[in-house]
């Protein structure tokens, strides 16, 4: 029991203190799996309008699809990369396995269904008039389909942030392709691994850090999640003073 | 010399399992208002879409400013005509957005595009609601700001497809003007789809009368409606609108029997078959029947309900099917339900004899 409290102590006092070691790893976490998103945002994206907007067969199959995939255990796709990514593997002349680019490739794949099952529903949630009302205003078609997406704002960055939300948080693809490496100039472990890596090794301290560092990120793109959801109950908050008023006044 | 700004040649339109428009020859002149009459699913709509050109025609050909239409590529045509829909849309955004959102797209530059979103705004009588989300606003506030978004394109066809349906009077009453105004300072043409008979009687310089996807009658609304008498049935399916045969009565009325033992009182001397028509603000609703000096009163039942926002539309029974609009304040308080037994009272004088 002493054992736990002393390396509860010891991983505030790593936070506290700005260890660089942790920094290291934090901002690594952060840069693989910022940059999956915007990976993912840059297909995923286009991908979503087109299964929202456009009729074609199978489209509800391929929803089911993205929506199957959403639950795909990591660490099946992690091994899918895997044999891909490996030197005997239809990528493997690209000679990604373990490194960074790998990490990143594999999570951008492993939250688009994600982001494009979020985002489709938001596209498709936007009044369908929206695209006749633009073309009546004198929009070109891309112009009108612009400006649905923009109706759809809010869902779409909801996606990104629940995007952002599962590739933080995965062990599985990070571990298979990118071998949690913890050396050398090309390191690939992150937050997850890290504090899979550190309980291997007996080093609570460092892993209760980690995991308390990866809960705040977590709960802070919750926040701004659920801020965002708000925010436009927090406006009509703000003015129910107002309008109280004027029902008064209405009513005299 | 009439110049026509839009023209259509044998248009026919036809859905999967319905013609919506058969045929239709139509020519639109520079500068009038031409109001579109007819009951739900008459083609009204579909003239609409095709002119504003957002939906293409089956067969026919259409002409705008003496060029055939490629429906193929209409950027450039729908620059020049604009539709606001019958149901409001608005965008997520401020009502300066929606306005300035047609002059963003011709790229008109910010300055200049400030000052016409205000004029626009002083129009439809929303001044400094530039900041408002439009969302937030009204059902007739935001269809105030349908119509500012159109008309501060200056257009040369503007397409206003029921502009003032399910609207309150005050909120018609500033749409109507804004139509009125633009018609007269832009010289912009006008073609607007109504089944108010009173709108159509007031604003427009012509009527087109659509029945079953073809046009039955077209010119000067008095012309139309002095020709009524001929196909007094197509109007049936208008909104408390009765066909009947009037007599006059000794105190110098008349009487207007609509069958089913409805007999309407009217002031105007009429003699034989007639139409009459009662605007739906015009009927007092009651639960018991009021003593005044109205000379229509008939008890029924409530068989619909519609509501609209701050005003409630009705459907009372009484022999013949009646449109009652009334607040949503006085519905409440009435505790009024469907199935519900009430009394409709209305002047002889409301009564518009066609």
């Amino acid at each position: 029991m002493a054992d736990i409290l002393g390396d509860i102590v010891e991983a505030l006092q790593l936070i506290v203190s700005g260890n660089p070691e942790i920094l290291g790893i934090v901002s690594r976490s952060l840069l693989f799996s910022g940059t999956a998103v915007i990976l993912a945002v840059l297909w995923g994206t286009p991908l979503a309008m087109l299964i929202a907007m456009k009729e074609f067969r199978g489209k509800t199959l391929i929803k089911t699809f993205l929506n199957t995939l959403i639950g795909l255990p990591t660490v099946v796709l992690g091994l899918i990369l895997f044999l891909i990514y490996a030197r005997s593997g239809f990528l493997g002349f690209l000679g990604l396995i373990y490194t960074p680019a790998a990490v990143m490739i594999g999570q951008s794949i492993l939250v688009t269904p994600i982001l494009v099952s979020i985002g489709v529903s938001a596209i498709e949630s936007v009044d369908p008039e929206i695209i006749s009302l633009s073309r009546t205003l004198g929009a070109s078609e891309s112009q009108a389909q612009m400006a649905v997406l923009k109706e759809a704002a809010s869902g779409i960055i909801l996606s990104d942030l629940a995007s952002f939300n599962r590739a933080i948080g995965e062990l599985g693809v990070v571990l298979l392709v990118g071998g949690n490496i913890a050396g050398g100039g090309n390191r690939t472990d992150v937050l997850t691994t890290a504090i899979s890596r550190n309980i291997q090794i007996g080093e609570f301290g460092l892993a209760i850090a980690l995991g308390i560092l990866l809960v705040i990120i977590l709960f802070t793109i919750n926040m701004i999640v659920a801020a965002l959801r708000k925010a436009d109950y927090l406006v009509e908050l703000a003015k129910a003073p107002y309008l109280r008023l004027k029902r008064y006044r209405e009513t005299k | 010399m009439m110049i026509t700004v839009a023209e259509l040649k044998n248009v026919t339109k036809a859905y999967s399992n319905k013609i919506a428009l058969d045929a239709v020859n139509l020519q639109i002149r520079e500068g009038e208002i031409l109001a579109l009459l007819g009951p739900n699913g008459s083609g009204k709509s579909t003239i609409l879409k095709i002119l504003a050109f957002v939906e293409t025609p089956t067969s026919g050909e259409v002409l705008f400013q003496d060029e055939k239409v490629n429906f193929k590529n209409t950027e450039k045509e729908r620059m020049e005509s604009t539709l606001v829909f019958q149901k409001t849309t608005v965008f997520g955004t401020s009502v300066y957005n929606n306005i300035a959102y047609g002059l963003k797209m011709r790229k008109v530059p910010k300055d200049k595009r400030d000052r016409e979103v205000k004029k626009a705004l002083e129009i439809v009588k929303l001044e400094g609601f530039e900041k408002r989300n439009a969302r937030k606003l009204s059902g007739g506030e935001q269809q105030r700001v349908a119509i500012a978004r159109a008309l501060v394109l200056k257009t040369k066809l503007l397409l206003l497809d029921e502009p003032t349906a399910n609207l309150d009077p005050k909120n018609a009453g500033i749409i109507e003007e804004a139509i009125d105004t633009v018609n007269r300072e832009n010289k912009t043409a006008i073609v607007m789809a109504t089944h108010n008979m009173f709108q159509a009687k007031k604003l427009p310089n012509r009527i087109a009368l659509m029945d079953e996807g073809k046009i039955t009658e077209i010119g000067s609304p008095a012309e139309v409606f002095g020709k009524l008498s001929k196909n007094l049935a197509r109007f049936a399916a208008v909104d408390n609108t009765f066909t009947g045969t009037a007599k006059s009565t000794t105190s110098g009325t008349s009487k207007v029997d609509v069958g089913n033992g409805v007999q309407i009182e009217v002031t105007a001397q009429k003699q034989g078959a007639t139409a009459v028509f009662i605007s739906p603000q015009d009927i007092i609703l009651s639960k018991t029947a009021v003593k005044s000096s109205a000379r229509n009163v008939f008890k029924g039942r409530i068989t619909e309900i519609k509501d609209l926002g701050s005003l409630v539309k009705l459907k009372v029974e009484v022999g013949k099917p009646f449109m009652v609009q009334i607040t949503k304040h006085s519905f409440n308080e009435m505790g009024l339900c469907l199935n519900a037994e009430v009394f409709i009272t209305f002047k002889a004088s409301s009564v518009q004899v066609l």
